[in-house]
């Protein structure tokens, strides 16, 4: 059997309530015997929203790895289509690459402007990595375009299917934060750099850094490894 | 209330004994069927040693410490035993030591690919008999057999002779199914484009049950078929009987099978040709685009 | 103009509607009927600013559990129901009879019936345990996100509407409950039925994964000062570790679902036959879920039962710690197992093995749970409560469906027993035997804590011994079946000596429906009864956790002042060591507000999955669009809380002051 000791709890030895002290008359003539059971002041529990933000952002983690599950078993099945070797362009891919990881480099300068409290250099910068994410999702948009032009569309091989999907999903989640930050730096402009915004731009930020992990794995399975002989 | 689940609990065993004539995987007539059944009994003994104590300490202990039991010892604190935890975990864990050494060793003796050592129990020499290939195809809603070196192919019944290994090559047309006869062997799905095998042996002549075991669509209630041990020279009459019927299996005649039906009745064909279970296999049955 | 009502109306034309089946015209006219008698019945008691206010718009985790176990057992009716029909056709159905089922309906019903009391049944009454119990009994007042958790609940009311719809408006899926490919690709099920199959459960999936995240951060950071994670309740042990599977898996049904849907909607080949696809694929990753789903059933319903045993024979648990490693192991052994789904699939000797013995490992950590249970019942004092009962069945029920588990566990037994009724026979056992009876020992449990009045014992009694009969009547036979070589999913006969079996299992399916009748009596009878059923302490049973400090049903804010936690069985600790209920110096209390803006996106999204399932591109697009947008403007509102003024917390203090009074 447990034998536990019983420290009174720190945070009501001296309650900083706005009323009077709760304390029921019997306990207070009993304070030695029985110890303090609840916390007389307000209890604010410990802000969850980046802890849950992270806990989505694993799970999103999850979809994209079965995403690149799938790519690994089927990568392969070309169906008697074009390979990556063949439809792979790597200078475009270089670039898009580059706007992308810039746009990391961009929304840290935002975060860092936000710690300083400055405002208009945040949007700024926000504006800037918004600016560049557009960037990415066009060249991406331009290289759909013209696989399914020469018909090598996601319908014509496993391989082809994978591609498209686990490119796809990864620039669906670019373009979604795209939106998000556009509304962000609506809500920032509108309310200023509040707790409320700082702890959204927090979890965007989170977003968008993970966004940058996943495409470095595709860019390297994908691309990189596709390639290849 | 615990004499009731008690009576409830064994009034099942009769059921068990009634049936037991007529449950299959416990007395199939096929060797690697025979292993598995036995498979089923070792298993189900070793856990019933933990079982049978669990089920019987929760209802003498639901019994013994009612509340209105006032003379059993009531102990309210006592929450922990490491010497208990030490058993409970023990005893568990020496039974799936048990389970898990013959797991493996069974895994790989009964493995569905593995080529058949012996056709009985009792024989300890090894197979010196060439196995019978079968080239089996699950359609809709019905099954094909091709005997590629017979040359004959036979819709909606199977037959092999007696102790002779036979060596299935498995692969349906459309969707998932599952090549199952119990009284043989262990069942593997059929899967279009691809290729599984079953190695199998049948014991004793008889007409068997064989289905799918796998649901496939709107015909799969029908999708069963015979199969049939014979010995040597009643398989050898039942080849006959295919080749000399006036069917032939050729592209043409295998794209009219494959159109969806129900309830086929059993058809034999004289094979033409030979290729045709690999043109089903790699989904090229009429030239393939590429 | 055609174009325009093509891309309005989609594939959706009067055909869709069954009016020449007279099994579904006739349900539709009970359910219109019984829908237009609740909607009147609404609108005479001038209902429903009461509903949107106090229901619809909740954020409150309370009333959200509540309306979660509502949607379960309104589901089991339909789910039942199902069962029912297989049962009878099962019976019917032998040589030259076909029984009163088509295949064309067997093969919805048998689907169906897997979907709903999987997605619809068993995870909302697990959620709906999980969101009222925890967050009481770690001393919090609500979840870490109230209108995530109320969308959460709207998104699988939604999905099980969709689910519903399936019944008049077109038809459900063919392919099982798992809609394996290439039977569920668009080549052989081009009709609607895969597609409200797969945005029905899209639509549930996402509230599903929200409320795990929801409760992994209100557990995480959200316990009362004092209670370390090894001081937490059993129950709250278990949902963290369910609601962890659930973050960990759901994700990829979301995702294997999403290619499916590609593969019907936009040609790719992800599974099909041609061109590269490969439905083994599909087959590997719906069951990376579903071996986890599975777990995320069974873990919250061990956590009731310890909740139970050690209330009801009044001592501490035994083996806490114990417990809770095994729950551990459980939770990340739940995914090494997935294979041993298709152990006929043609894996390889060793793969098979491997995936044999770690399945097997996962029986020690659940057999050293049940002999803890034992061992607490061993020299307590056992009052045989509903909830008890329900555990004992369990305790004898279930080892049977574990054991029939471990069977098939060994590769070469499993080839003769996959996918025959034995299999079908052991996952009810252990979903029966497991999870359903752990739900009517929670709700049992719980009840008076949610309502105030107990629950009428006599029937709770009626229902327990008719399921748990009925339960052993309907599935023991499937067992004999099993090792008779019948496989599952057949809608007609032809050998005749399986027929008496056939016919035990329908009687066990008769004694379950008595069972279900008797649970709606005890809910009737125990409303018109409730002032001597009342509950006046909040702590019926001499409870042992936290939610029982609290009155019955517990004001809104849960608790008046935060507690401080000692020790495990915080409410044992407590009555033991003089603990005295304050009465005076409330304090005002930070609520969160009420909101519609759950139920608005979660309709967005379900009319979305309907646009999409027939194919009306236009609505569907502007389905998704407004909600995108809906969603936009909600987070435009920061003004999502308020404070309740401490003369309101006085009031509500007040009452329960003179209701403990009046307590003899």
């Amino acid at each position: 059997m447990s034998e536990t000791t019983f420290p009174i709890h720190e945070s009501f030895v001296a309650p900083a309530s706005r009323a009077e002290e709760a304390v029921s008359p019997r306990a207070a003539a009993t304070a030695e015997a029985a110890p303090q059971f609840y916390l007389t002041h307000e209890h604010h529990p410990e802000n969850g929203t980046l802890f849950g933000f992270w806990l989505y952002l694993m799970s999103d983690c999850l979809v994209f790895a079965c995403l690149f599950a799938v790519y690994a078993v089927l990568g392969h099945n070309y169906a008697g289509g074009p390979t990556g070797a063949e439809l792979f362009e790597l200078p475009l891919v270089a670039a898009n690459t580059s706007l992308l990881l810039l746009s990391s480099i961009t929304y840290g300068f935002a975060m860092l402007e936000m710690q300083r409290d400055r405002l208009r250099m945040t949007l700024f910068w926000l504006a800037v990595t918004g600016l560049l994410g557009a960037g990415f999702i066009g060249i991406e948009l331009h290289e759909f375009a013209h696989l399914v032009h020469e018909g090598a569309g996601p319908q014509r091989s496993a391989f082809l299917s994978s591609f498209f999907t686990l490119v796809g999903t990864h620039g669906l989640h670019v373009t979604f934060g795209i939106v998000w930050l556009v509304t962000l730096m609506v809500q920032s402009a509108k309310h200023g750099l509040i707790p409320e915004n700082r702890r959204r731009l927090m979890c965007l930020s989170m977003f968008w850094h993970f966004l940058d992990v996943v495409w470095i794995g595709v860019f390297t399975f994908v691309y990189l490894m596709g390639v290849l002989p | 209330m615990s004499i009731s689940k008690l009576v409830r609990a064994v009034s099942v065993l009769p059921a068990f004994l009634l049936a037991g004539c007529n449950m299959v995987l416990l007395h199939p007539s096929g060797f690697v069927a025979a292993q598995q059944g036995h498979l089923i009994v070792v298993s189900t003994v070793l856990m019933l040693l933990i079982v049978v104590p669990v089920i019987a300490l929760t209802v003498i202990f639901a019994w013994r410490y009612r509340q209105s039991n006032t003379a059993a010892t009531y102990a309210p604190d006592w929450d922990h035993s490491t010497q208990l935890e030490l058993v409970i975990w023990a005893a568990p864990l020496l039974i799936i030591i048990a389970l898990g050494a013959l797991t493996w060793i069974s895994s790989h003796t009964l493995d569905p690919y593995r080529p058949l050592r012996h056709v009985e129990a009792s024989h300890t020499a090894p197979v010196a008999v060439k196995p019978l290939t079968i080239e089996v195809v699950a359609l809709d809603w019905k099954w094909l057999f091709i005997y590629p070196e017979q040359g004959i192919a036979v819709v909606n019944e199977v037959a092999a002779p007696v102790d002779v290994p036979v060596n299935f090559k498995i692969t349906a047309s459309s969707v998932m199914n599952s090549f199952f006869v119990p009284a043989l062997a262990g069942q593997i799905y059929a899967m279009p484009g691809m290729q599984t095998q079953l190695n199998a042996v049948i014991n004793k002549p008889g007409d068997y049950e064989g289905f799918s075991a796998n649901y496939s669509g709107a015909g799969f209630s029908g999708m069963h078929f015979k199969f049939r041990g014979m010995s040597p020279s009643d398989f050898h009459q039942w080849v006959q009987s295919a080749k000399t019927a006036r069917r032939e299996l050729n592209s043409e005649s295998y794209m009219q099978l494959e159109k969806p039906s129900e309830r086929e009745p059993v058809r034999r064909y004289s094979l033409v040709d030979t290729g045709l279970y690999d043109a089903i296999l790699s989904q090229c049955v009429t030239p393939c685009p590429n | 103009m055609s174009e325009l009502t093509s891309n309005l109306m989609g594939r959706l034309t009067w055909d869709a509607i069954p009016f020449n089946e007279p099994i579904l015209l006739w349900t539709f006219v009970a359910v219109a009927l019984g829908g237009v008698t609740i909607l009147g019945a609404i609108t005479y008691f001038r209902g429903w600013g009461v509903l949107w206010r106090e229901w619809i718009t909740s954020i409150d985790h309370k009333k959200i559990g509540i309306m979660y176990i509502i949607l379960g057992l309104v589901m089991l009716l339909r789910g039942f129901s199902d069962a029912l029909m297989l049962r009878a056709q099962q019976v019917l159905s032998f040589g030259n009879s076909v029984g009163f089922l088509p295949p064309h309906h067997y093969d919805q019903i048998f689907t169906a019936h897997g979907v709903i009391m999987i997605f619809f049944v068993a995870m909302p009454l697990v959620t709906g345990l999980m969101n009222f119990v925890v967050p009481l009994q770690i001393g919090a007042r609500d979840v870490a996100f109230p209108f995530l958790n109320n969308f959460s609940f709207w998104m699988t009311a939604f999905g099980a509407g969709l689910v519903m719809m399936s019944l008049f408006v077109g038809e459900f899926a063919r392919t099982g409950w798992l809609a394996y490919p290439p039977l569920s690709g668009i080549a052989f099920s081009p009709d609607v039925g895969v597609d409200y199959y797969i945005w029905s459960l899209q639509i549930a999936g996402v509230g599903t994964l929200l409320s795990g995240i929801n409760l992994i951060a209100t557990i995480v950071k959200m316990r009362a000062p004092g209670m370390t994670l090894m001081k937490m309740p059993v129950f709250t042990w278990t949902a963290l570790c369910t609601n962890i599977l659930i973050v960990a898996a759901f994700p990829v049904l979301t995702a294997v679902l999403a290619l499916l849907s590609l593969d019907r909607y936009a040609g790719t080949n992800f599974f099909t036959n041609e061109l590269g696809g490969n439905a083994m694929m599909y087959v590997n990753l719906i069951w990376i879920w579903g071996h986890p789903e599975v777990y995320i059933l069974i873990l919250p319903a061990f956590g009731v039962f310890s909740e139970v045993v050690s209330t009801f024979c009044g001592k501490r648990l035994f083996g806490y710690a114990s417990m809770v490693y095994a729950t551990v192991v459980i939770t990340i052994l739940s995914y090494l197992v997935w294979l041993h789904h298709f152990f006929t699939m043609g894996s390889g000797s060793s793969v098979n093995a491997f995936f044999g013995i770690t399945t097997m490992i996962i029986s020690i950590p659940t057999g050293a749970k049940i002999f803890n249970w034992l061992f607490t019942m061993y020299r307590g004092r056992i009052r045989f409560e509903v909830p008890m009962l329900w555990t004992i069945g369990f305790m004898i029920t279930f080892v049977i469906g574990g054991m029939t588990g471990v069977l098939l566990a060994v590769p070469p037994a499993d080839f003769a027993l996959h996918n025959s009724l034995f299999l079908v026979a052991h996952f009810h056992n252990v979903i029966i035997g497991g999870v359903l009876f752990g739900m009517m020992a929670g709700i049992n449990y719980w009840f008076p804590k949610a309502f105030g009045y107990k629950l009428d014992p006599f029937w709770g009694k009626c229902s327990f011994w008719l399921w748990l009969s009925g339960f052993w009547f309907a599935f023991m036979p499937l067992y004999v079946l099993g090792l008779m070589g019948v496989t599952r999913r057949l809608s007609h006969f032809d050998d005749p000596s399986l027929r008496i079996w056939f016919e035990i299992a329908a009687f066990g399916a008769g004694l379950i429906a008595l069972g279900i009748l008797s649970l709606i009596i005890q809910l009737v009878v125990s409303y018109r009864k409730r002032e001597s059923l009342r509950d006046t302490t909040g702590d019926p049973w001499d409870g042992r956790t936290l939610e029982w400090s609290t009155s019955s049903p517990p004001p809104a804010y849960n608790f008046a002042f935060t507690p401080v936690v000692y020790d495990n069985d915080t409410w044992a600790d407590m009555k033991k060591r003089g603990y005295v209920r304050p009465e005076r110096g409330f304090i005002p209390i930070h609520m969160p507000k009420n909101t519609g803006a759950g139920f608005v996106i979660a309709a967005l999204s379900a009319l979305g999955g309907f646009a999409l399932i027939w194919h009306m591109w236009l609505v569907a697009c502007v389905a998704v669009a407004t909600m995108l947008i809906a969603v936009i403007v909600h987070t435009f509102n920061y003004k999502r809380d308020f404070h309740i003024p401490a003369g309101e917390v006085v009031r509500v203090e007040g009452i329960r002051t003179r209701m403990l009074a009046s307590h003899v």
